[in-house]
This record gives C-alpha cells, sequence and structure tokens, in this order.
C-alpha cells in the first residue's frame, strides 16, 4: 500500500517536470515561461520527495529530504523574483504583451535613487 | 516498483530534452536561465527518484547541494545579465 502511495507521488512530480518543459518550449515569451517553470521547483520536487520518503520509511532519511525540501522552497522563489525583476528592469518583455502593467506607471512617478538602473 | 521507474526515467528523458532545446534556442539569456533551472529541478526529481526505487540513502545529500548550487547560478546570472548593452541581450 505504502509503495502505490509513493509511485503516484513519484509519477505526478515527473509528470509536473514534463509539463514545465513543454511550457518552457511553446510558451511565447519569458515570464509565461517563468509561469510553466516553476511548477517542478517547488510542488513536482515535493511530490518525488514526500514519495521517497514515504518509501524509504527511515527518520535520517526523512530528515535529510525535509532539509532539501525547505531548502528549494525557500531558494526557488527568490531565484524566480530575480530573474522577473532583472527582465522588467532590462525590458526584455515588451510593453504591449502585458495586460497590466502598473509598476511601469510608479516606475516613471518616481525617481529611484542615483545611478538606479531602469 | 520497476514500471514506476521506467515511466519516471521516460518523463524526466522528455524534460531534459526539451530543457536544453529551450537553452539552445533562447533567445535571451534569462530564457536560458529559467530552462537550466528547470533542468535542475529535474535533476534533483531525478536523484529522489532513484533513493525511492533503490532505497538507498547515499543521493540524498547531492539534492541539497543541487538546491544551493541552482540557487547561486540562477541569481548570479539574473543580477548582471542585464548590464549588458540594449541591443546585446544574449
Amino acid at each position: 500500500m505504502r509503495d502505490y502511495i509513493s509511485g503516484a507521488l513519484l509519477i505526478s512530480g515527473a509528470t509536473l517536470a514534463m509539463c514545465a518543459a513543454i511550457g518552457l518550449v511553446r510558451l511565447p515569451d519569458l515570464f509565461a515561461r517563468m509561469h510553466a517553470a516553476t511548477k517542478p521547483q517547488t510542488l513536482g520536487l515535493l511530490l518525488i520527495l514526500a514519495g521517497a520518503a514515504i518509501r524509504l520509511d527511515s527518520v535520517a532519511a526523512t530528515a535529510m529530504i525535509v532539509v532539501a525540501a525547505s531548502l528549494q522552497l525557500l531558494t526557488s522563489p527568490v531565484a524566480s523574483h530575480m530573474v522577473g525583476r532583472a527582465a522588467y528592469r532590462a525590458r526584455f518583455i515588451p510593453a504591449d504583451r502585458l495586460v497590466v502593467d502598473e509598476l511601469s506607471d510608479d516606475l516613471d512617478a518616481g525617481e529611484g535613487p542615483p545611478g538606479c538602473q531602469r | 516498483m520497476s514500471t514506476v521507474g521506467i515511466i519516471c526515467a521516460v518523463m524526466l528523458g522528455v524534460t531534459g530534452i526539451l530543457c536544453i532545446i529551450r537553452i539552445v534556442r533562447g533567445p535571451s539569456m534569462l530564457d536560458r536561465t529559467v530552462a537550466a533551472d528547470v533542468l535542475m529541478a529535474a535533476t534533483a526529481g531525478a536523484f529522489g527518484i532513484e533513493a525511492a526505487i533503490h532505497r538507498s540513502t547515499t543521493t540524498l545529500p547531492i539534492l541539497v547541494v543541487l538546491a544551493l548550487v541552482g540557487f547561486l547560478g540562477s541569481v548570479s546570472i539574473a543580477r548582471f545579465a542585464p548590464q549588458t548593452d540594449e541591443g546585446d541581450q544574449r
């Protein structure tokens, strides 16, 4: 019974990774690709690690898995934020592709600190 | 459990190929960074699946290392990528 639960979790995590890769190839611009890319980084990896923890069934392995999962949960949003911020500030995304763009108005209204790169 | 292993290996293999396609095509450096992040997540998932199927705990520390290295790589690329010229976005 545990093996069935673990196998289902492993397969669903791998499915999320494959969906993200298909989205990476097919979606049109960087923000849409980032939307696809965050699925295996958090939920997909958590499903796989939960499946591994259920199957391994030991305290030491579960502790290591919890460390890996919490590191991944802490680091991947920060990395995605940095990538999105850099893309927006460097105008990698054409303005006509964005439906709502409130940040651009705020950036135009404020001066920003000296030396701040738009 | 070996059937699960085969299914997951096929899915993660397709993931790796598609990520490498996006890394090759670009068009910008940040697209490549995002694709490399997904490739890193798929690699971490592959190590997790290997640990689950073989019931071995030797590959689990690699998961921690992969999370840290992938984070440092993508943050440093995102920090220094846009300082190139406007026309040169590769």
